[in-house]
């Protein structure tokens, strides 16, 4: 199953290595990681997509987060409400006669084009994970030149609906 | 008997030096209380080498003769001491050298504070001569690491490594400081201010839920059995443990980094559990109902096939660490605490005590019917024979090393180990070569001890040039070679999974283990028979020299009983004769 797990760390040298280091010694796989600095110097915040097996694993993987001197919070946010966002940069193949029809996909997506060469263009979208797979299901067939996706970055909604809130773990068995 | 190291050699007095960084280094290890360092010098740490030269008081500096040497004294010092142990050793190979012992300490939960010297910060990053990545290599097999990138930051960040390598879940730190922080002038002191970790807080106390749960599930259960775990030593609390299963009449099993935790003379102790573990204690874990394990991590090694282990029992988990409960087995009790603790808290519960007796009787009939056993030739020596030997020589006093494969589970079967931290071993990454330079860490932390490295033919072969540390430092470690002639525990596993296809593990070509000790000007012997055994053992291991008894046994012994791979408890082979 896919999770979204969101780590907020010390921003000291190593620690992203320290945290992908971790995850591949223990066999998790990550679909994606985006990190970044947060509104607090020095402590930057990382969100993973991982694919685990089960929830006994799942509970390893963010036990095994927390125990490193550098990670300060560990939360699986998979299902609490939340705003969940990534960006893509599509290049599309895009001779002049395709503009406009290529323009057409893009604005229902609240997509924009970013740059336009004679033969091709490139899409910024950005949106949860799903949309974004939607949009380049719809541009495919033009030709993609290149993709390059972000990864997810996550937050809480300000407003949690009751009893989705049992998921942040400092020490999760007491 | 006295071991205290005398300083090997004079010292020229110090010209007039400027203070540099390594001044600082050695500041922050005197505040953090070290005497002991082990290690080797190069050209990486030869600031750090000229501080250690100008410091007063002297530190005592255990100069191995290869750093693998030194990182197993100081896990074996550490293991004796629960004091943490101290490494230096220089840049690129000196630091790759340190790998095994830092990736043993990491397994066996052992408190070590490392350092590694580093080619200065302006040539980082280009394979410098003598580079090599130490932060790469030993993130996954510390418990934290650090480069020190700013003078001003080494004291805080051995103050940290400290703090961090003996709390919570002990474990070994790495610190690698490059030789231009070391070497450059620094004139101030500074120390480390006050810890601040705000992502590091061990828990100790246990929640008093899982307290009054596991209590519960004492009063309830009709089969328990208490398993203790290394845990118990590094918290201190075999006093707790003992007190706390004598309570509830609980029969008691261990795993082999456990042993001595509970003593192995005791009527409710069944023998060590695992694949060399007795009848009686797997049968306990197979067949109970209440499994209490303390501070152990459930290694595979213990539990064989996980299907079959306790498959009837609620689990409780007594851990620092909570990222070792739930890892293997799920558990019904968690308990996040330190064992000393969770054992005092438990002991405050009030509770029933509940009858075990046909439960105790039971185990207690295993115990009868199949204790551990061995064909006792007429002359020839066999190993169990001198493990037994051994111990009584020493009334079971002795602090025993070992190394890794057969005779390490002949010592951890046959010794009876009935007191804590007298029994240094390589558990969890069964560490071949670190039997020997574990017992001279063990011996420079107990001066006073008898201390015995029991090793293999083959593994003493790893790291016998320590012998020249008992030499320089007339350490009397008594190291007894169970000599097999043979890479037994492989030889065993060829015999019966590979249909006696002993590829590569018959060592008949062999040194001279006696001109070797001789030619360190360390006595040697020769023990081959019975005889010679019971009138020679007992004078010799409490000799205040050190001695390399060279002790032949059959070749062809094995250790029983067994769990064959991947099999159950209840499934052991050589059970009997
Ligand atoms: C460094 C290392 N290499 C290889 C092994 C695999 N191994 C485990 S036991 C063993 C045989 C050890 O032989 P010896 O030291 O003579 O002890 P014995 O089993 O004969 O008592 C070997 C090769 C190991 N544990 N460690
Ligand atoms: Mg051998």
């Amino acid at each position: 199953m896919k999770r979204i797990i969101t780590a907020t760390v010390q921003n000291r040298s190593g620690v992203l290595n320290r945290i992908t280091g971790l995850m591949q010694k223990r066999q998790f796989n990550i679909d994606s990681i985006s990190v970044g600095k947060t509104e607090v110097e020095q402590i930057s915040r990382m969100t993973f997509v991982v694919e685990v097996e089960d929830m006994q694993k799942l509970e390893q993987l963010t036990k095994q987060l927390h125990k490193q001197i550098d990670v300060l919070k560990v939360a699986d946010i998979t299902e609490n409400a939340i705003v969940a966002r990534e960006l893509a940069l599509v290049k599309v193949v895009c001779p002049p006669a395709s503009r406009n029809e290529l323009q057409s996909i893009i604005a229902p997506f609240r997509a924009s084009a970013v740059d336009i060469s004679k033969d091709s263009m490139i899409v910024q979208v950005t949106g949860d994970t799903d949309k974004i797979e939607a949009f380049l299901e719809l541009v495919r067939p033009y030709g993609i030149k290149e993709l390059s996706r972000t990864g997810v970055t996550a937050f809480l909604r300000g407003h949690q609906p009751q009893a989705a809130d049992g998921n942040t773990y400092s020490l999760i068995t007491n | 008997m006295k071991v205290k190291a005398q300083a090997v050699q004079e010292r020229k007095p110090a010209a007039k030096t400027p203070k540099t960084g390594a001044d600082l280094f050695v500041e922050a290890l005197q505040a953090a209380g070290v005497d002991t360092i082990f290690g080797y010098p190069g050209g990486a740490v030869l600031p750090i080498y000229d501080a250690l030269y100008r410091a007063e008081p002297r530190f005592q500096h255990i100069l191995t003769r290869h750093e693998q040497g030194a990182i197993h004294a100081a896990e074996g010092y550490a293991r004796v001491s629960g004091k943490p142990g101290v490494v230096i050793a220089t840049s690129g190979p000196g630091a790759t050298n340190l790998i095994t012992g830092i990736a043993d300490a990491m397994m066996d939960s052992l408190p070590l504070v490392v350092f590694t010297g580093q080619v200065g910060r302006s040539v980082i990053g280009t394979d410098a001569f003598q580079e090599s990545d130490v932060i790469g290599i030993t993130t996954p097999i510390t418990k934290h690491n650090y480069q020190v990138q700013k003078q001003e930051d080494m004291p805080r960040i051995i103050k940290e490594a400290f703090y961090i390598a003996t709390t919570g879940r002990p474990g070994p730190v790495v610190i690698d400081i490059p030789k231009d922080i070391s070497g450059e002038a620094y004139e101030s002191s500074l120390d480390g201010g006050d810890v601040h970790l705000p992502g590091y807080q061990p828990t100790t106390k246990p929640n008093s839920n899982q307290i009054k749960k596991l209590t519960q599930a004492i009063v309830e259960a009709k089969r328990p059995i208490l398993l203790t775990g290394a845990g118990i030593l590094h918290a201190k609390a075999s006093e707790e443990v003992r007190a706390f299963a004598k309570r509830y009449q609980l029969p008691v099993t261990s795993t082999l980094l456990g042993l001595g935790a509970y003593p192995a003379s005791d009527d409710q102790f069944l023998g060590m559990a695992g694949m060399h573990g007795t009848y009686a204690a797997n049968r306990a874990l197979y067949e109970c109902d209440l499994l209490i394990n303390v501070g152990a991590r459930f290694d595979d090694r213990l539990t064989g096939h996980l299907e079959h282990f306790a498959p009837q029992a609620t689990i409780a988990h007594i851990d620092i660490d909570p990222a070792e409960i739930g890892k293997i087995i799920p558990t019904a009790i968690p308990v996040v605490a330190d064992a000393k603790a969770a054992l005092q808290a438990l002991q405050e519960a009030e509770a029933a005590i509940p009858d075990i007796q046909p439960w105790r009787d039971h185990l207690q009939q295993y115990k009868l019917e199949f204790p551990l056993w061995f064909n006792n030739p007429v002359q020839d020596l066999i190993p169990q024979w001198v493990m037994q030997a051994v111990h009584k020589a020493t009334n079971g006093n002795a602090i025993i090393t070992t190394d890794v494969g057969q005779h390490q589970m002949w010592a951890a079967q046959y010794y009876g180990f009935d007191q804590p931290d007298r029994w240094v071993t390589s558990g969890g990454l069964g560490t071949m070569g670190f039997g020997f330079p574990a017992a001279i860490g063990a011996q420079l932390a107990s001066p006073d001890s008898t201390v015995i490295s029991v090793v293999g033919d083959g593994g003493f072969q790893m790291t016998m040039q320590e012998l020249s540390v008992l030499q320089e430092r007339k350490l009397p470690v008594k190291v007894l070679i169970v000599n097999n002639q043979s890479l037994g525990m492989v030889r065993q596993w060829q015999e019966f999974f590979y249909q006696e296809r002993y590829s590569e593990s018959l060592l008949d070509v062999q040194p001279d283990f006696i001109k070797l000790a001789d030619s360190y000007n360390v006595k040697g012997v020769r023990l081959e028979t019975q005889e010679q055994l019971v009138a020679e053992l007992p004078a010799l291991l409490q000799s205040k020299e050190p001695v390399v008894i060279d002790c032949r046994v059959l070749r062809q012994e094995n250790v029983f009983p067994m769990i064959a791979p991947g099999k159950g408890l209840h499934e052991m082979i050589g059970v009997s004769r």
